[in-house]
């Protein structure tokens, strides 16, 4: 965990240097559109003033802002006694200094999020939907993501990235309305006199990059949204050591016909599932914040080789049909394969449901045309129908399997 | 005089990229340590539940008396233990109790009614689970701790100022590692 922050810290630092770059040729392009000698550093200031503005916003009063936008509430552990050892059990596993506060949403549409962008003042909030639906171990899965974002510092990423994204998105609609609507008087007097080819230029891909900024700058603040659950997820399941938990928890959740009533495209990247997209849809576009819910539920059940991080890396790989490294690199550092927990017996007998739900795991994967095969070190090789190759290595022993064509069939 | 202030330059930077690979083993020490005392308050967490676990449970169950008095008894020897071998053995001897307790239950169906151990019940688990977790906490720093000590270049350092790898816990009582077998048909 720990040793994910510091690859985090390079990570964010590339994100932001790409983000402010756009932000400050923006700037820089836009103010030369209007005065095409003195201009540039005028409209950089703009842009970077927009961005002290918003930053300061959100660095002093974004939690606040958030949670009352989200209606959540804080709640003491009288209300839900289950929900405050969860949360505690996790930050004890997540070694956290400090407990994070508890807020409820009172909506019926399972979701949660995290906020907070020191560790100190963090915030979990979850949705009464998703305490009425999860039992124990699902709501640990969901609790010990919302615990990962905040352990792994996305919410102070997602955050900054998102003020940088908000200031490239403003100057360049205000810089656009401002051409279309208002006369560019300036310009016209300089023109007589500068009048280059050069100034056309600049004006032109001005003009190109006020259309273009705010959406690549949105595309590579949604891909870093991505990676970043993925490696929620992996970490949660580090944290609980049981996949199944979290796995059946984003089942459940995907299964709700609710919509979370008051999300919003700035808080969408915190909550567990995507808010804004209706539910079980497959999403494999650039535009969503979140990786499909399928997707996830897949790779947390195809984990087979214990769970730490290469464990989640691989079956991402497995699942993905692809040799994409979605974990930060230092992820393999993680070298000891660590065991899976076993469904926990505890002192509540009642959950016993949970072979049965494997056992439907893969009767669905069987309804989505996966394919089976038996491997002799007891495992069992579960093959998504996009898997194109001939044959199969076991994750485990390491056999080759042949596979047969007709499975497809 | 340039070649001098160039060799300082490069010892100055050197230096430094020592003084930050002793600090961040430093830091991780002291996790390993934090997480340590983790574990130790959890377990005080669970000595101070049982006295109100067994106050509910024993106006129903009349005929486990010997299986009460074991726990009060291995709850107090736990927290008077000296050396950490005995409490460790005390502790041991208190989960597996609370183990047998926890199957016996199932034939009280009127305190499973019970709504004082219904709420009992789920602090019973969170506290098992934060035991569970801080020991899973502590492998983790040990573990990223070890890492640090073996890999380059922080291995030199770890050399030069005698850092030494932890100990990973483990549950020396395999009754307690294993999972009570319980079916309630």
């Amino acid at each position: 965990m720990w040793e994910l922050i510091e690859s985090n810290r390079h990570k964010s630092i590339l994100l932001f240097i790409a983000l402010g770059a756009v932000l400050f040729f923006s700037g820089y392009i836009f103010g030369r559109f209007y005065d095409y000698e003195y201009g540039g550093p005028i409209g950089v200031l703009i842009g970077l003033t927009l961005w002290l503005i918003l930053s300061a916003i959100s660095y002093f009063a974004g939690t606040k802002i958030l949670l009352s936008m989200s209606g959540a509430k804080e709640v003491t552990k009288a209300v839900h006694p289950q929900l405050f050892n969860v949360v505690e059990e996790m930050k004890i596993a997540a070694n956290l200094q400090h407990m994070p506060k508890i807020y409820i949403i009172d909506d019926p549409a399972p979701n949660a999020f995290a906020a907070g962008i020191k560790t100190e003042n963090a915030v979990i909030a979850v949705t009464a939907g998703l305490l009425g639906k999860l039992n124990r171990d699902e709501l640990q899965g969901v609790v010990a993501h919302e615990m990962a974002h905040i352990v792994n510092r996305d919410v102070l990423l997602m955050t900054f990235a998102g003020v940088t994204l908000g200031a490239i998105t403003i100057v360049s609609e205000v810089f656009l309305r401002s051409v279309i609507y208002g006369g560019n008087s300036r310009y016209k007097s300089k023109s007589s006199e500068k009048g280059g080819q050069l100034q056309l230029i600049i004006m032109v891909a001005a003009l190109v990059f006020a259309i273009l900024a705010p959406i690549m700058a949105r595309l590579l603040y949604l891909a870093v949204s991505r990676k970043r659950e993925y490696l929620a997820d992996a970490s949660a399941v580090r944290l609980t050591r049981y996949p199944e938990g979290l796995a059946s928890a984003l089942e459940k959740i995907s299964d709700s016909t609710y919509d979370l009533e008051k999300a919003n495209s700035i808080t969408a990247p915190m909550y567990i599932v995507n808010p804004l997209k209706k539910k079980g849809m497959k999403l494999s576009n650039l535009t969503s914040t979140h990786p499909p819910i399928s997707e996830r539920i897949n790779i947390l059940r195809a984990m087979q080789n214990g769970v730490h991080y290469p464990s989640y890396q691989s079956a991402f790989q497995f699942i993905r049909n692809s040799r994409e490294k979605i974990l930060p690199p230092t992820a393999s550092l993680d070298r000891v394969p660590l065991v899976m927990k076993k469904p926990p017996i505890g002192w509540y007998a009642q959950q016993d449901d949970k072979k049965t739900k494997r056992t439907s795991g893969d009767l669905i994967m069987q309804l989505n045309d996966f394919s089976f095969i038996d491997c002799s070190c007891g495992i069992k090789i579960k093959i998504p129908p996009e898997y194109k190759h001939t044959n199969i290595i076991c994750p485990k022993c390491s056999t080759k399997h042949e596979l047969p064509a007709i499975s497809k069939s | 005089m340039t070649a001098i202030i160039i060799i300082l330059v490069i010892i100055a930077a050197l230096a430094l990229f020592l003084v930050s690979i002793y600090n961040s083993l430093i830091q991780l020490r002291n996790r390993v340590k934090n997480a340590w005392s983790q574990i130790d308050v959890q377990l005080k967490r669970r000595h101070d539940l049982i006295p109100n676990l067994i106050e509910t449970v024993k106006g129903y169950m009349k005929h486990e008396r010997e299986l009460m008095e074991n726990i009060t008894k291995y709850r107090s020897q736990a927290m008077d233990a000296g050396s950490v071998g005995e409490k460790a053995k005390a502790e041991s001897l208190l989960s597996g109790a609370l183990g047998q307790l926890r199957v016996q239950i199932e034939n009280y169906p009127d305190l499973k009614a019970n709504q004082n151990f219904l709420a009992l019940q789920e602090e019973l688990t969170g506290t098992e689970n934060r035991i569970s977790f801080s020991r899973q906490a502590y492998n983790d720093q040990v573990l990223f701790f070890n890492n640090k000590i073996q890999m380059f270049p922080s291995n030199i350092v770890a050399g030069m100022f005698g850092f030494k790898e932890e100990e990973f816990f483990q549950i020396e009582d395999p009754k307690e590692k294993e999972v009570p077998k319980v079916s309630f048909s």
